[in-house]
């Protein structure tokens, strides 16, 4: 060991800095740990200096706020403009609970709607349905016809407050139902701004809420992306989502990975279909989680944008700029929610919620603190909003714009994040594109890798979870009030469905189903084929959920878990 | 010589949350026993059935959308009704602290919520089973 540096000196190098005054530090303290690691388990230096962006050039990675590659944001003024929308995702019970808690939620300032379906709609299956049976608006609201969903959004101005829908397999189905109830209130459909799921690809890597196998699922992602290009121009016919796949345990680089290689999927089929991708690729919007290490998220928010403006331009080269723009919204991250000690969870989503505005979402939901016991409480909720609105008027983070750039660490990890993008999409590129990389089971495989090695790592003791294994209190009593959804919801539920059945026009019925099937059966061999008018002309007929689900198995077949662990 | 512990890991009904039974999989795997993993969307009856074609010793069910007061009896149920009293039957979830006792009357005889380790579960599993395994060498 050398002898102390003179006053007044500096080291000339990050390794003469290491190697001298950082080695004499960690001499009398050592590190606290024999590895540091983000989240995700990519290595963080001790130190982040000029050294660590050799060859990087501002001008080209980051450019101006507005301008490619947007890795800076896709608006020029960020937040000083317009704030993100705060747009907190709610459904439980019947319609008519959530429709009160809209609502309440829009009273309390939300500025946008976000619809969360029970596990039978998410399925395609109706209330009255034998594998629903327990399942009625538990996990969400319960919906199988026009019916649900004119009591759903009853009394809200459809043509003013942007509608988002978490559904996928059954997304055109509940999609043509809100339309219909739009087109019933005299609201053209070019007004409605909203949006839909409909992610079909990471219904295989992760949520497991498919009904069709991959490639007919596919078809019917294009079609509502043609659809929605010519009728309705301000809707997102699509969500990308890479919340699902992080969740299901994958890492930040594999949900941003994945994520963006599921939107450059869809593209590629649009194109193929013969649709104009400076029409239809500016309403394709993204989806991220938001975890706890706040860096590591930041930087995943900036890549996303880059890439995705680099990969767009260098496979199509738009004429339409906006093609080129990454829009997302972001939530935070349900899995790093403990059942434990339960109001430290509002300090996880406080931290998770301001890496996602210094990421630069245009829109935000937080979760509440009960949310591993069961839905949130109105008071939960409450919470979760106002620690965005806190964020957004007292922390001054939404002031100026990407307040991180040139950060050492955080422009380090920013190219990481490329670096490991890169990495994926050669790899998935070989397996010959994801529809053909889901089919074998990669990316699947690749999370259950990632979740496993985490859950060892937490058990280990490697990574710390506050209250789960350090700091414990012993025999806590979780003492927070939890939402109970009564049994009552869903006999509602089967005795409405019941009555519509009865009372519905029972010719047009049948034949919006006949007309279905024809179009089904037409788009297996024709890509042109359009199936949305047989959808909306279903919802109009009150075909229910199931009902129309039912021919799209009987013609596309059903897909099963193949079980990958 | 012992057989090694067979396990099902089930996931009952719509729900889709596998995250955790894959894992839960995982360890009682690598902690030498056999496992059964269903995937996701199995009706009560196909996991009694694949538990019985198993010939499993235990039966974990995994379940995070609250259906648990439904579909975890009815596999109890269902499990008595073909005479399967020496499996042990446990489960894992998103369960509320009090429905938990409500379930155990049924016959689940232990409910993991969040935060179990993998070593707790194949530990309590490895128990149970010999626990049963005893009983039944003693009939």
């Amino acid at each position: 060991m050398k002898t102390q540096r003179r006053p007044g000196t500096k080291s000339t190098s990050k390794r003469e800095w290491a190697e001298e005054t950082y080695a004499a530090a960690t001499a009398k303290v050592p590190e606290r740990k024999p590895r540091f690691a983000t989240l995700s388990d990519l290595p963080v230096a001790p130190l982040y200096t000029p050294e660590d962006l050799e060859g990087w050039d501002a001008n080209e990675e980051l450019g101006f706020p507005g301008e490619f590659p947007y890795t800076r944001g896709v608006q020029p003024s960020v937040y000083r403009g317009r704030l993100w929308t705060m747009r907190q995702f709610a459904g439980f019970g019947s319609p008519e609970d959530t429709n009160k808690r809209f609502h309440y939620l829009l009273r309390h300032g939300v500025t946008g709607l976000s619809t969360a379906f029970d596990m039978p709609a998410l399925m395609g299956r109706d209330a009255d349905d034998p594998l629903s049976h327990g399942e009625v608006g538990r996990e969400g609201v319960a919906v199988s016809s026009i019916a649900d969903m004119r009591i759903l959004f009853d009394g809200i101005p459809l043509d003013q407050v942007t509608t988002s829908m978490t559904i996928n397999g059954p997304a055109s189905i509940v999609w043509a139902m809100y339309l219909a109830v739009a087109e019933e209130h005299g609201i053209p459909l070019v007004a409605l701004g909203g949006t839909i799921q409909n992610d079909a690809l990471k219904e295989y890597i992760a949520q497991r809420e498919w009904i069709v196998p991959e490639r007919a699922a596919m078809g019917l992602v294009v079609d509502t992306l043609r659809f929605g290009a010519r009728e309705t121009p301000r809707w997102n016919p699509i969500s990308v989502s890479g919340y699902h796949i992080r969740e299901a345990g994958a890492t930040a680089v594999q949900e941003l990975a994945f994520t963006l290689i599921d939107g450059l999927e869809y593209v590629k089929w649009g194109v193929d279909a013969g649709l104009d991708p400076s029409a239809f690729v500016p309403r394709i919007s993204f989806f991220f989680d938001v975890h706890n290490d706040v860096f590591e998220e930041i930087a995943k928010f900036r890549a996303a944008r880059r890439i995705w403006a680099r990969e767009i331009q260098r496979r199509y080269h738009p004429t339409n700029e906006r093609a080129l723009m990454l829009r997302t919204h972001a939530q935070t991250a349900g899995v790093s929610l403990t059942a434990q000690q339960p109001y430290n969870n509002v300090v996880r989503v406080t931290l998770q919620a301001l890496a996602a505005v210094l990421g630069g979402t245009q829109s935000l939901h937080t979760n509440s603190l009960d949310e591993t016991y069961a839905l949130p409480t109105e008071e939960a909720v409450t919470l979760a909003l106002r620690t965005q609105q806190i964020i957004a008027h007292e922390s001054g983070v939404a002031d100026t714009v990407d307040p991180l750039a040139g950060s050492y660490y955080v422009e380090h990890l920013t190219n990481e994040m490329e670096k490991g993008f890169d990495r994926y999409l050669a790899e998935i590129e070989r397996l010959g594109g994801m529809v053909a990389a889901v089919e074998r089971g990669y990316p699947q495989r690749e999370i259950t890798e990632s979740s496993f090695r985490f859950q060892q790592q937490v058990d280990a003791g490697e990574k710390v979870i506050v209250g789960i294994n350090k700091h414990q209190v012993s025999d806590e009593e979780a003492a927070i009030p939890v939402l109970r959804i009564p049994p009552e919801v869903e006999r509602r539920q089967v005795e409405r469905l019941r009555e519509l059945r009865a009372r519905r026009d029972a010719g047009r019925w049948r034949d919006s189903l006949d007309a279905l099937r024809a179009a089904a059966t037409a788009a297996t061999a024709s890509k042109q084929a359009e199936l949305m008018p047989a959808f909306l002309e279903c919802a109009h007929a009150c075909a229910t959920i199931g009902e129309q689900v039912q021919v799209l198995k009987e013609v596309f077949g059903e897909y099963r878990d193949p079980g990958y662990y | 010589m012992k057989r090694p512990i067979r396990v099902v890991v089930a996931k009952a009904g719509l729900d889709g949350h596998d995250r955790g039974a894959k894992v839960v999989a995982r360890g009682l795997r690598d902690a030498g026993m056999e496992v059964i993993y269903t995937g996701v969307h199995q009706t009560p009856e196909q996991v009694v059935e694949t538990a019985l074609q198993e010939d499993a010793d235990a039966v974990g069910l995994s379940l995070l959308s609250g259906a648990h007061n439904y579909l975890f009896p009815r596999i109890a149920e269902l499990m008595r009704e073909k005479g399967m009293d020496d499996v042990l039957l446990f489960g894992g979830g998103i369960i509320p602290e009090e429905d938990i006792a409500a379930l155990r009357e049924h016959g689940v005889e232990r409910v993991f919520t969040p935060g179990a380790s993998l070593e707790e579960i194949a530990a309590y599993v490895r128990d149970a089973v010999g626990r049963r395994r005893g009983q039944a060498a003693r009939a």
